[in-house]
């Protein structure tokens, strides 16, 4: 569903962003995407959301291809591909039901389709509760949980998620992140960037992959079983072996 | 969806009162130059055709010219396709002309015992034919029969009033052009900082998958209302000049309804141009 084809992103003059980088992930699948800061996490989301498009390679998203698709089109795209970030983006002086109000109105739903979804969406995310509340008044995991509600405001085919829960303490993060995890289970792939290690060594059975320096130096599913990985993957080595990598801090 | 981009103009509107009022008024002020200029130039125009108009070939006639030749004369110049009309004055019409025009001379032609003035051929061109070049083509020709003494026509101040028509129309357009783009400049500014105080909205639009159209269509039409404001206001001030124009100094025509038209028109084409350039940057980005 997300096919990644030799992408390489350069940032002229900083060098590449991302360097010959290819992986697939599949309808429904969740992934964590891990590295070091700079090692190419954002970009690679931003690839996916067509945001940016690969200087190199190709990107394919549920059927569109970065080499195809024009600006004009990326919409498409976006409607499906559920984006949240750290720092929340919410709108703010608008309440959490505007702010879902606002991606169903800017993305064409019909009026009176609006109200009754912005109240399924915010209950799907556990938030009835709050549906009048100013953006100001909510906490960081609950705006997490409304940035989450906007994003599957059309209902994707994917979630991405950078950082989503580098902002809350640990019992938010639990919380955003099993929520993550009921989304996916209803079929929705899930692809959440994340410098987390304990989150990511909680959940053995999660698909991982890890970036350095811009190249897929590891990826759970095409490693080799029973061989744990090396150096070459420092974060991946020590969430599953927990040995800290030479040279890494 | 032209609701919510209805909906934002005015909210845009609501939000930024000033920036609006004082976009619309710097607009209005860069085309007041022009409608003055535009008043200017047209009563030139009015000016010039109505002199034009009487830009005319005459080739006077020897006495001893036979009235079957000049009839002859006077039926080929007509058919030339430049010309109009070609009009025989004898010498008595000349001389009764002359009394009429020249009253003070009475004295003069009354005291005549034969008629000085010679008979004629006065020779229009038809409108759009009036060039020089025309003119001298049609007067050498005329100059070719036997029985023509003479022709004369206004050789320089033909040239002069055709070098006037053309400055005047050349600074006009050039004006025009000149303060429409510094109108132009004015509304993209204030676009650009209306998107700017939007640049919230319009990445969350991005983000979740709005088309381009949409999220361009509130800033155009704000664009378009600021360019159509400044218009309708710079037309207000120039009818008001006009005005006192026509009061204290001299009677001067206003502009014609299709320039107001197009005038006020293109105000609000400048706004949508001015402001889809300003967005265009943006679109691009996140
Ligand atoms: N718009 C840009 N212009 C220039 N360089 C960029 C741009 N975006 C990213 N980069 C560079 O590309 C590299 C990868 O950046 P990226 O944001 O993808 O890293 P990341 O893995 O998300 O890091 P972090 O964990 O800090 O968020 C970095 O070296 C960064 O400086
Ligand atoms: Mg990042």
């Amino acid at each position: 569903m997300i096919k990644f084809h030799h992408v390489t992103k350069e940032y002229p003059p900083r060098g590449k962003a991302l360097d010959d980088v290819s992986f697939h992930i599949r309808k429904g699948e969740f992934a964590f995407l891990t590295g070091h800061s700079g090692s190419g996490k954002t970009t690679t989301l931003r690839l996916i959301h067509m945001s940016e498009r690969p200087t190199d390679g190709e990107v394919r998203v549920s059927g569109f291809s970065s080499v195809r698709t024009s600006d004009r089109e990326v919409w498409k795209i976006r409607r499906r591909v559920g984006y949240v970030f750290q720092d929340f983006r919410l709108l703010p002086g608008r309440t959490a039901a505007e702010n879902v109000a606002f991606a169903l109105e800017v993305t064409g739903t019909p009026r009176s389709a609006i109200t009754p979804k912005v109240q399924r969406l915010l209950g799907q995310v556990g938030l009835s509760a709050k549906y009048g509340a100013a953006v100001e008044e909510l906490s960081g995991g609950e705006r997490q949980r409304v940035a989450i509600a906007r994003a599957l405001a059309n209902d994707p085919l994917v979630l991405l998620a950078d950082e989503a829960t580098g902002n809350l303490d640990d019992r938010a993060t639990r919380g955003v992140f099993d929520l993550v995890r009921q989304i996916n289970a209803m079929g929705m792939a899930v692809l959440m960037a994340t410098h987390d290690l304990d989150l990511i060594r909680r959940h053995p059975e999660i698909r991982l992959l890890e970036l350095a320096h811009g190249r897929l130096v590891y990826d759970s599913e095409t490693a080799e079983p029973g061989v744990p990985p090396t150096d070459a993957s420092p974060l991946s080595r020590q969430i599953r072996t927990g040995v800290t990598g030479v040279g890494a801090p | 969806m032209m609701r919510y981009s209805l909906r934002e103009a005015v909210a845009a509107l609501r939000r930024a009162p000033v920036l609006v009022g004082l976009s619309a008024t710097m607009v209005a002020m860069a085309l007041f130059v022009v409608g003055l200029f535009g008043v200017a130039a047209y009563n030139l125009r009015v000016a010039l055709a109505s002199v034009e108009a009487r830009v005319e070939i005459v080739a006077y006639l020897r006495d001893d010219a036979r009235t079957t030749e000049v009839v002859l004369g006077q039926q080929e110049l007509s058919d030339i396709p430049e010309v109009e009309e070609v009009r025989l004055v004898t010498k008595e019409q000349a001389l009764a002309a002359a009394r009429v025009d020249l009253p003070e001379f009475g004295d003069v032609f009354s005291g005549l015992d034969e008629n000085p003035l010679p008979a004629s051929l006065e020779i229009r061109l038809r409108p759009g034919s009036r060039t020089q070049d025309v003119l001298e083509d049609v007067a050498h020709q005329a100059q070719l029969y036997p029985f023509v003494e003479d022709v004369r026509f206004g050789r320089d101040w033909v040239e002069r009033l055709f070098l006037l028509r053309r400055i005047g129309g050349f600074t006009t357009a050039f004006l025009g052009v000149a303060f429409g783009l510094v109108a132009a400049l004015i509304i993209a500014t204030a676009i650009r900082i209306a998107v700017f105080a939007r640049r919230d909205e319009i990445s969350i639009m991005r983000l979740v998958g709005a088309r381009n159209g949409l999220i361009r269509r509130p800033f155009l039409l704000e664009g378009a209302v600021t360019g159509l404001a400044g218009a309708v206001l710079a037309l207000a001030l120039t009818f008001l000049s006009h005005e006192l124009v026509t009061a204290f100094l001299f009677d001067i025509e206003f502009l014609p309804a299709s320039w107001i038209v197009a005038g006020v028109l293109s105000g609000a084409l400048f706004g949508i141009v001015a402001s889809a350039w300003a967005v265009r940057r943006y679109l691009r980005e996140v």
